[in-house]
């Protein structure tokens, strides 16, 4: 390709700039490097979810009942072959006789068989299969140190007693930090105690399917998966499995997908501001080389070999450096992940970050690239010579294909294509904005110019819109640049704000349970006496529903085409207060906080899952509960969505005050109390004053979710700044070339007798000007694209931290403005004549 | 490749013809050339004077077909360049011209002697370093071959430039003010090389020039007033200070 002198031109025409070329690329090597180790770490976590899938669900198949399943449905499970193996899960209490404590646990009966993928790790290893044979149970680790229960004691459960054949350590389906909150017992299901699933509990019966003959379960389970919701039976497959587990690490696939995006346009950005410099400084060599012959092809042609052999330096290194990014990451990440990981170099990523990194740099080079094919010969013998510009198809042309490549690669890094149209949309805003703020500051310094102002800001000021001004290229440098930068940093603290569960300081670490009305008081004053904070305090009503959609559940059990489940047999705690909690959110209807005792039909509020999933029910619809013994008519005025992740109390139903106070209630306290010898004290002076009350440690699980969160947020922080240190050599390498413009003035400045600090002041006026202007554009446009981000795209609040925006002013500004007089350092050491001479 | 039409029985390397040359600056137009009609024929050494804004420097872009004309035309060793494109005028230029500019215009990141192979390169040409060579020795820069133009002086890069106007072996060379950025010992070198290797290769010489010695060693002076040639002389043999 090109002709043979392109080729000899354009390597020796790069002579004396490579190494310059080489730091602008540097911009490019860490945008792709981000892009390359984003990619394969979420190719890699993709590629073990999918691997592992069998094992997040431990079998190929489930089904899952609030009922025994019914005579059809057995038929079904009996059709459907394979191996087999039952669970019946229940909440109950679990008592050890030996210290005499109790503890609600979420007890699993199970069948030999299960898990047929992965296995469930226990202390010592053998019992996971020993205690399936007798009366042995298996129970969670952090039950068994936090009740100081060994191997050997006895748990109760229901009217049987069980031998404790070894600690619970790791179980399909079930992460460490999910299940801490109600710990596990595993028992054998033929020695269940039977009347513990009777009416009015909350049972789950589950069968495991594991099928030898390759058959596709997602067909099957399209076909059968409808017959079996229509008897309530819910079923599970590994794919659903998998979606799950991506949902679940959904922002984090988001964020890596947003920060590759922005790391790719940092680095398109830095090619095309020293591209252009550089295209400036060739001008005149075109010149001659056109006088001499040489066609605007081929003249061209030298460049853009150039900027095409830039391109694939840059994208080799970056590829590399990601490759090693993408090694170090495992030992990160690791055991954070409910799958083992195997992180092995993605090829396919490393390919399309090398591609996309040649693309764009090709792509943003021949931008300013263009201009050399206008360069006319007679620049040559007139140097002050600008061409006539005509229009030129082909830069409306690239500006199309710069677009499409964008928009392509920008829907092919967001979740969706919609995102990722609004992610293009976006930088085409903030683009667009920039351009109109550098033309209107280009504008408004000559129309107001201060002619009474001194000397060196009048020729600062100037500087912004006389001939060959860099307004415009380092207002969009600068500020595209902070935009970027401030919006991952933004996006960046919202996430971490979501990840951390419970992140205010007042994190509580004990829940006390059982409360009676006349001991809130005393509680109280135990955690005053103490001096613990009490954070959360909520009432709980015992109730059950009497009449829904007009009909006694009585009527809707005999009524056939009505499916009666869980939700409506259940025993409900409700709890009452004027307000939302942080961890609520009102999605329809209007929130009643207070009521006269005497109201007739009392508004509640109910959690969206249930109302719209379980009990059918929207606003206005009337519900009857039975609220021990006392008939209490209400009417839904709100849905709520509930982040029930949060470490708060939260309720299915919640009533306004005013109607349940009187009735027959417990309280549950949260405080937090910090370290062992508090919590130890606070649990010594409850169980002597009031032995009713139970305190649960939540310490234990607090620990695994900073585990989690502390790896997570490390991930997002490393990939950020990864992105920020590209943008900050961007901003930068902005700066640097931008001296080129400014070089010849300053010496002639100087020969013309100009004192040192005249000329540096005059550069720093003009660099603060344009530091601040585009700083405060690119910020304010910032929290616009952050907000839009935490709205549209991660649904998390946004965190806005104004520290950020006077950290990037300062920070932007001053840095323009150092970069600016380092730069120009050099032009004072050295004779006016050598500098002119220097800058090739 | 250009439509080359070479009419045999023209002897004219340059024919001018009522060549115009209009700037429009904003409403007002300003004619730097107004129907300048000349011919120069091959082997002939023309000076064009006159002064400063007389339109010399526009007139030398026209000829050398770098600019087109508002109106008239210029044919050069028989070809038409109004009806070429830029790029087939390129071809022309390096094909047909050399030049020599007054502020060198080398290559910076070039050295001596590849700036003196470019225009041969650009035909594709290989092996032309030893020819490239031999011109640099012949205008005494043999041993500054691999300098880069900044560490070679004002009077040392016009000697490169002069070796690389002729590394085509042109029929035609253009220079604007040759000497105009040189003192005047070394202009005067520069001036001796430039004749002597105009000389030599029995190359048309079309310089503009200030410097009225310099003018008088030509065979031809064409003056400019105003956009119109005001005198075309020739010089007699006799005054040229040959040597
Ligand atoms: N691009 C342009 N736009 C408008 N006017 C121009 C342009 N180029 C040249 N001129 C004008 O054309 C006139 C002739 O310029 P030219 O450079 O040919 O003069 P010259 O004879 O070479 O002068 P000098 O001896 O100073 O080099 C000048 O008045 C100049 O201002
Ligand atoms: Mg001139």
């Amino acid at each position: 390709m090109f002709d043979r002198w392109s080729w000899i031109m354009a390597w020796r025409d790069s002579r004396g700039s490579r190494r310059r070329l080489l730091l602008f690329l540097s911009s490019m090597v860490l945008g792709v490097a981000a892009l390359v180790a984003i990619n394969s770490f979420g190719e890699s976590l993709e590629a073990a979810v999918n691997e592992q899938a069998k094992t997040l669900l431990g079998a190929d198949l489930s089904f899952e009942s609030d009922f025994p399943f019914d005579d059809s449905t057995e038929v079904v499970i009996d059709s459907l072959g394979g191996l087999q193996s039952r669970r019946i899960s229940f909440g109950s209490m679990a008592y050890f006789p030996r210290t005499g404590s109790t503890r609600l646990a979420s007890v699993r009966a199970n069948e030999p068989g299960y898990p047929y993928y992965g296995a469930v790790e226990t202390n010592p290893p053998e019992a996971a299969d020993t205690y399936l044979q007798g009366r042995n149970a298996l129970v969670d680790g952090a039950l068994m140190n936090e009740f100081g229960v060994v191997v050997g004691d006895s748990v109760q459960i229901g009217s049987i007693n069980y031998r404790v054949a070894g600690e619970l350590l790791k179980t399909p389906r079930e992460s460490a930090a999910m299940m801490l909150f109600s710990p596990r017992v595993y028992i054998p299901l033929a020695e269940l105690d039977t009347s513990l699933t009777g009416f009015g509990s909350r049972v789950e019966y589950e069968v495991y399917f594991k099928f030898d003959d390759n058959r596709d379960v997602e067909a099957m389970m399209e076909v059968l998966a409808p017959q079996l919701r229509a008897r309530d039976v819910g079923s599970d497959t590994v794919g659903e499995e998998q979606r799950r587990w991506g949902e679940r690490v959904g922002n984090l696939y988001r964020f890596l997908g947003l920060v590759g995006f922005i790391a790719l346009l940092l680095g398109g950005l830095g090619v095309a501001s020293a591209v252009h410099v550089y295209v400036k400084q060739r001008l005149e060599t075109v010149a001659v080389l056109r006088c001499v012959g040489a066609t605007s092809r081929r003249t061209f042609w030298i460049y853009l070999i150039q900027s095409m052999l830039m391109g694939v330096t840059g994208a080799t290194i970056g590829s590399m450096l990601g490759m090693g990014v993408q090694l170090l990451l495992p030992r990160v990440v690791g055991d954070f992940l409910p799958v083992e990981v195997d992180f092995a170099v993605s090829w396919t990523a490393v390919a399309i970050g090398f591609g996309v990194g040649v693309g764009v740099t090709l792509l943003f080079s021949l931008l300013p690239l263009l201009s050399v094919r206008r360069v006319s010969p007679l620049r040559a013998i007139r140097s002050a010579y600008e061409a006539e510009q005509s229009r030129d198809v082909w830069r409306w042309v690239l500006y199309g294909a710069l677009g499409v490549a964008l928009m392509v690669f920008a829907v092919f890094q967001a979740p969706d294509p919609t995102i990722g149209i609004g992610y293009m949309g976006g930088v085409a805003v903030v683009f667009g904005m920039l351009a109109l703020v550098a033309k209107g500051l280009t504008v408004a310094a000559r129309r107001f110019f201060p002619s009474g102002w001194p000397y060196v800001w009048r020729q600062g000021l100037a500087n912004l819109y006389r001939p060959n001004n860099q307004t415009l290229l380092l207002m969009l440098a600068l500020g595209l640049g902070t935009f970027l930068i401030v919006t991952l940093l933004l996006v960046e603290r919202s996430l971490l704000e979501q990840f951390d569960v419970a992140s205010d300081g007042q994190r509580p670490d004990q829940i006390m349970f059982d409360i009676q009305p006349n001991q809130v008081e005393g509680v109280t004053q135990i955690l005053e006496a103490q001096d613990l904070p009490l954070i959360d305090q909520s009432p709980i009503v015992t109730m059950r529903i009497k009449e829904i959609h007009g009909q006694t559940l009585a009527e809707l059990r005999e009524d056939s085409t009505y499916h009666v489940n869980w939700a409506h047999n259940r025993e409900y705690r409700s709890s009452y207060r004027s307000y939302l909690t942080e961890a609520e959110t009102l999605l329809d209807g209007g929130f009643v906080g207070t009521v006269d005792p005497s109201t007739e039909v009392v508004p509640v509020s109910i959690e969206r899952d249930l109302a719209y999933n379980e009990l059918h029910v929207d606003i206005g619809d009337t519900l009857v509960w039975d609220v021990q013994g006392v008939d209490m008519t209400t009417v839904i005025s709100s849905i709520r969505e509930v982040d029930w992740q949060r470490m708060q109390t939260n309720f299915f139903f919640i009533f306004p005050n005013g109607v349940l106070e009187q009735a027959p209630q417990m309280h549950v306290f949260m405080t937090q109390t910090g370290n062992d010898e508090k919590m130890a004290a606070l649990q010594e002076a409850l169980v002597q004053q009031f032995p009713n009350v139970s305190t649960v440690s939540l310490s234990l699980v607090l620990a695994v979710f900073d585990e989690i969160f502390s790896r997570v947020s490390f991930v997002i922080r490393f990939m950020a700044l990864f992105s920020i240190l590209t943008g900050l050599i961007v901003l930068a390498g902005a700066v640097l070339v931008s001296r080129f413009q400014r070089i010849e003035e300053s010496v002639l400045l100087k020969t013309l007798g100009a004192s040192r600090k005249q000329v540096l002041r005059i550069m720093i006026i003009e660099y603060l000007f344009l530091g601040v202007f585009a700083t405060i554009t690119g910020v304010v446009l910032a929290y616009a694209a952050s907000w839009s981000l935490a709205e549209f795209v991660f649904q998390t609040p946004l965190v806005t931290a104004p520290i950020i925006f006077l950290l990037a002013l300062v920070i932007v500004t001053g840095l323009t403005i150092i970069i600016g007089l380092l730069n120009s350092r050099g032009i004072y050491a050295r004779p006016p004549l050598e500098v002119l001479r220097a800058e090739v | 490749m250009p439509p080359v039409y070479i009419d045999m029985a023209e002897t004219n390397i340059l024919d001018v013809q009522q060549l115009t040359k209009t700037y429009q600056s904003g409403s007002r137009s300003l004619t730097v050339l107004d129907h300048v009609t000349f011919s120069i024929s091959e082997g002939e050494t023309v000076a064009i004077v006159g002064p400063s804004g007389s339109g010399k420097t526009t007139l030398l872009g026209l000829c050398a077909g770098l600019d087109t004309p508002s109106e008239g035309s210029v044919r050069l060793h028989g070809i038409d360049l109004g009806p070429l494109t830029e790029d087939e005028r390129a071809v022309v230029r390096n094909e047909e011209v050399g030049f020599v500019f007054q502020t060198f215009q080398l290559i910076p990141t070039l050295t001596a002697l590849e700036n003196v192979m470019v225009p041969a390169e650009l035909r594709g040409e290989r092996g032309v370093s030893g020819r490239a060579k031999a011109l640099l020795e012949q205008v005494g820069l043999g041993d500054r071959m691999h300098h880069y133009p900044k560490q070679l002086s004002g009077g040392e890069q016009q000697r490169v430039a002069l070796a690389r106007a002729f590394i085509n072996q042109p029929r035609i060379l253009f220079a604007d003010e040759p000497t105009g950025n040189l003192d005047d010992e070394t202009g005067a070198t520069i001036e001796g090389l430039l004749f002597d290797l105009n000389r030599t290769a029995g190359t048309t010489l079309v310089v503009v020039t200030h410097d009225l010695s310099l003018a008088e060693k030509t065979g031809r002076i064409l003056r400019l007033r105003g956009g119109r040639v005001v005198e075309d002389r020739q010089v007699e043999p006799t005054l040229r200070a040959v040597g």
